[in-house]
């Protein structure tokens, strides 16, 4: 305070205005400050004024329905310079592993249009379209170097089963993998037939492999009523085997077989289902013949 | 009385809202500065505190986290002058300690200095019902004390239960459960005028902050600054204020006596001032540089330039001894201890088992003081700095931050007051609806 001013506040009059400020904040500035220090205060303008202002202005800005547009055009032709660019084209598809049937059909499961762009491929789902071939149990899809690779592990047909109008190739698991016309090219794989035989492969192929010894016999296995299999020879013969221990059944025919020719004989149906012994159906001819010889043995042991 | 019952037990409860808040401001209104420190209390302390405890324990894990003092304004003698100016000042103090400790308070608790403080000795005694103590006896003799006519147009600041006795056996500080038939208590009671805090009040809540609790200068300035043992054996606690020398007497840890001298370092600067004819901040700052009280033969050529700001820069090189400053200063400060050696006879300080004087306050620093004082008070003088609290900057150490120290100290540990008992019944009109609540309780 200079000498003026003391004189001027003794004489009640107000300090000279150059003079010094009161350096007290106003009661304005006080409440304001005060303000500013409560916690919600100051997070609502350091923190959700700007995020307000900025939320508000984008959406007067997308509210416009060109501007939305405009938005997903140039996202969109962004997307698609990167998509088109040489880097990730992809202009040749390579099968490998398969034979030519079969590459024909990936190649149909395929069906894409070449040059496309690596980035608009989805491998998961091309994969499983083409494991969804029948003869495909395995396909490994991957890119390389522009070329899209597919290597193929066929399913290996281990069966035929017929079906009413049709045949169908089916593997050891049970699988379809392919679809015949006829047995051309496949004589060496087992037939079998009947509803629900797909779903046993497992006992028809042991069931196959017992039945070897007459092996050139046999025309296939039938299942039967879903529960068990017959043997089916030519000549019309059946082995009827049962539900439970085929394979054992099976190989005590055979054993018959080698010992007294059962199969050779004028037999219809040897029936195993009745597991203490085999039952056989002769052919009328045979029933009559064996009537007429006991007739004989009966009229000799009378006289 | 029932009034104020009201209006401090409705302070205590502002005062818990304020812990559990964690943050207290603290503002020592003096006729030099004032003071405002904020506290912050930690939670996991006050934890402790249960709902039903009346002596607030376990509350005093607190740290200061924003201090500011400004020069005081509007203040003379301890009391509000010029309410616009004590008030602006007050936003100052406030809103700096509040921009350190970045934080906002809403609750203050605040001391005044001056307001001529009178303190009585009160007793009561009541018989007790059920042979032994309960919590609702001691509300009772307390309500039972005869309290003196203290006149019109003054309150009641501190009314502390001073000692118990039980029968013929004295010195309890808690009677409660002990056996006995009659209970009687001392309390001391401390009134100050009125209308000085009101007048203090009123620009407390013009800065729009709560009143949380109010207190006497001299009681915190006491609490802070003397020791335990002091304030076991008894001592007396002298703060040199700037414009009012508060004196109080302290027994078994509780205050019996508190008083102020109408007088302080403002008076010695205006007499600095008018002896030598300079400008009242000239004076304050040859006080405060050069200023003494035992004038020895170095002081003769020790020389003080006092040429003021007068405006003839040139003409005014006026120059002064510093046995001069002396000559002037020490006829003052005689006089201010005369008059609490008059405080302290008046008290019976004398009979104390302990006399020890302890002096503090921001006029205590003047060079001298204790030689002066032990030969007009007493032999056992020392001078007091307040006690260290958790986070009070460096600047803020000194005796004269005593009472504001020890405004923290009550803040966070105050000492029962008779409004922290429950008084009994008559006062009250909702006790008889209780009581008749009770019966029909009882009786269905």
């Amino acid at each position: 305070m200079s000498a003026i001013d003391n004189l001027r506040a003794r004489f009640g009059l107000s300090p000279s205005p150059k003079g010094k400020q009161d350096y007290s904040p106003s009661l304005t500035r006080y409440r304001m400050e005060r303000i500013w220090l409560t916690p919600l205060y100051k997070f609502l303008v350091r923190t959700g004024l700007p995020l307000a202002v900025v939320l508000a202005v984008a959406w007067s800005h997308f509210s416009k329905e060109e501007n939305r547009i405009q938005l997903m055009q140039s996202i969109s032709s962004a997307r698609a310079m990167i998509e088109d660019r040489p880097e990730f084209s992809v202009r040749l598809v390579e099968i490998t592993g398969s034979s030519a049937t079969v590459s024909e059909q990936v190649r149909e499961a395929v069906s894409m249009e070449f040059p496309i762009s690596s980035l608009r491929l989805n491998l998961k789902e091309l994969r499983e379209r083409i494991e969804s071939v029948d003869a495909v149990e395995r396909a490994d899809v991957y890119l390389r170097n522009g070329v899209l690779e597919i290597q193929i592990g066929e399913r290996k047909p281990a069966l035929i089963w017929r079906g009413q109008s049709h045949l169908e190739l089916v593997d050891a698991s049970g699988e379809r993998a392919g679809v015949l016309s006829s047995r051309k090219g496949y004589h060496d794989l087992p037939l079998i037939t009947g509803t629900g035989a797909q779903d046993h492969v497992n006992e028809a192929l042991v069931i196959w492999a017992a039945s070897k010894p007459i092996v050139n016999r046999v025309r296939g296995l039938r299942r039967m009523g879903e529960r068990r299999w017959d043997l089916v020879l030519d000549r019309q013969q059946i082995i009827q085997l049962p539900v439970r221990d085929p394979v054992a059944a099976l190989e005590r025919v055979i054993e018959l077989h080698e010992a007294r020719d059962v199969l050779g004989r004028d037999v219809l149906v040897v029936d195993m289902r009745d597991g203490r012994r085999p039952i056989l159906r002769l052919s009328a001819p045979a029933m009559e013949q064996l009537y007429r010889l006991r007739a004989i043995a009966d009229w000799e042991g009378k006289t | 009385m029932p009034h104020l019952y009201e209006t401090q037990r409705a302070m205590r409860l502002r005062r818990r809202a304020a812990l559990q808040r964690g943050v207290v401001a603290i503002l020592d209104v003096g006729t030099a500065k004032i003071a405002c420190m904020i506290l912050q209390f930690d939670p996991s302390v006050q934890m402790d505190a249960q709902e039903d405890m009346s002596a607030m324990a376990n509350q005093g894990a607190f740290r200061i986290i924003g201090v500011a003092t400004t020069r005081s304004r509007g203040v003379k003698f301890g009391e509000v002058t010029t309410m616009e100016e004590t008030e602006r000042a007050i936003r100052t103090a406030v809103q700096a300690a509040q921009k350190m400790a970045n934080t906002r308070v809403d609750h203050v608790i605040a001391c005044i200095s001056g307001a001529e403080p009178r303190s009585y000795g009160l007793t009561g005694r009541v018989m007790l019902e059920n042979g032994s103590v309960m919590d609702y006896d001691v509300g009772r003799v307390l309500s039972a004390c005869e309290v003196p006519d203290y006149g019109h147009g003054r309150e009641a600041v501190h009314a502390m239960p001073v000692n118990f006795a039980l029968d013929h056996r004295s010195g309890l500080s808690d009677p409660r459960g002990q056996i006995g038939n009659f209970l009687s208590v001392d309390m001391h009671l401390l009134t100050v005028n009125a209308s000085a805090v009101e007048n203090l009040l009123k620009c407390i809540k013009r800065c729009d902050l709560e009143l949380a609790g109010f207190a006497s200068s001299a009681y915190v300035s006491g609490v802070s600054a003397l020791v335990e043992d002091e304030q076991e054996l008894g001592a007396a606690c002298i703060d040199f204020g700037g414009g009012a020398t508060a004196v109080s007497i302290f027994l078994k840890k509780h205050m019996i006596f508190a008083d102020s001298v109408r007088m302080g370092g403002d008076q010695v600067t205006n007499d600095i001032s008018q002896g030598l004819q300079i400008a009242t901040s000239m004076a304050e700052r040859i006080k405060t540089f050069h200023g003494g009280l035992v004038a020895t033969g170095i002081d003769d050529r020790d020389m003080i330039e006092i040429g003021g700001d007068t405006g003839d820069f040139d003409r005014d090189r006026r120059r002064i001894s510093r046995s001069e400053l002396i000559g002037v200063m020490r006829p003052r400060v005689e006089e201010i201890l005369e008059e609490v050696r008059a405080c302290l006879d008046g008290a019976g300080f004398d009979y104390l088992p302990g006399q020890r004087i302890v002096l503090t306050g921001g006029g205590s620093q003047i060079p001298g003081l204790e030689g002066l004082a032990s030969r007009i008070l007493g032999q056992q003088v020392r001078l007091g700095k307040p006690m260290r609290i958790q986070g009070l900057p460096q600047a803020a150490t000194g005796p004269a931050f005593a009472s504001s120290v020890g405004l923290a100290l009550h803040a966070a540990h105050p000492q029962d007051e008779c409004w922290d008992f429950h008084l009994p019944s008559a006062q009250s009109g909702a006790q008889p609806l209780k009581r008749a609540m009770r019966w029909f309780k009882d009786n269905w």
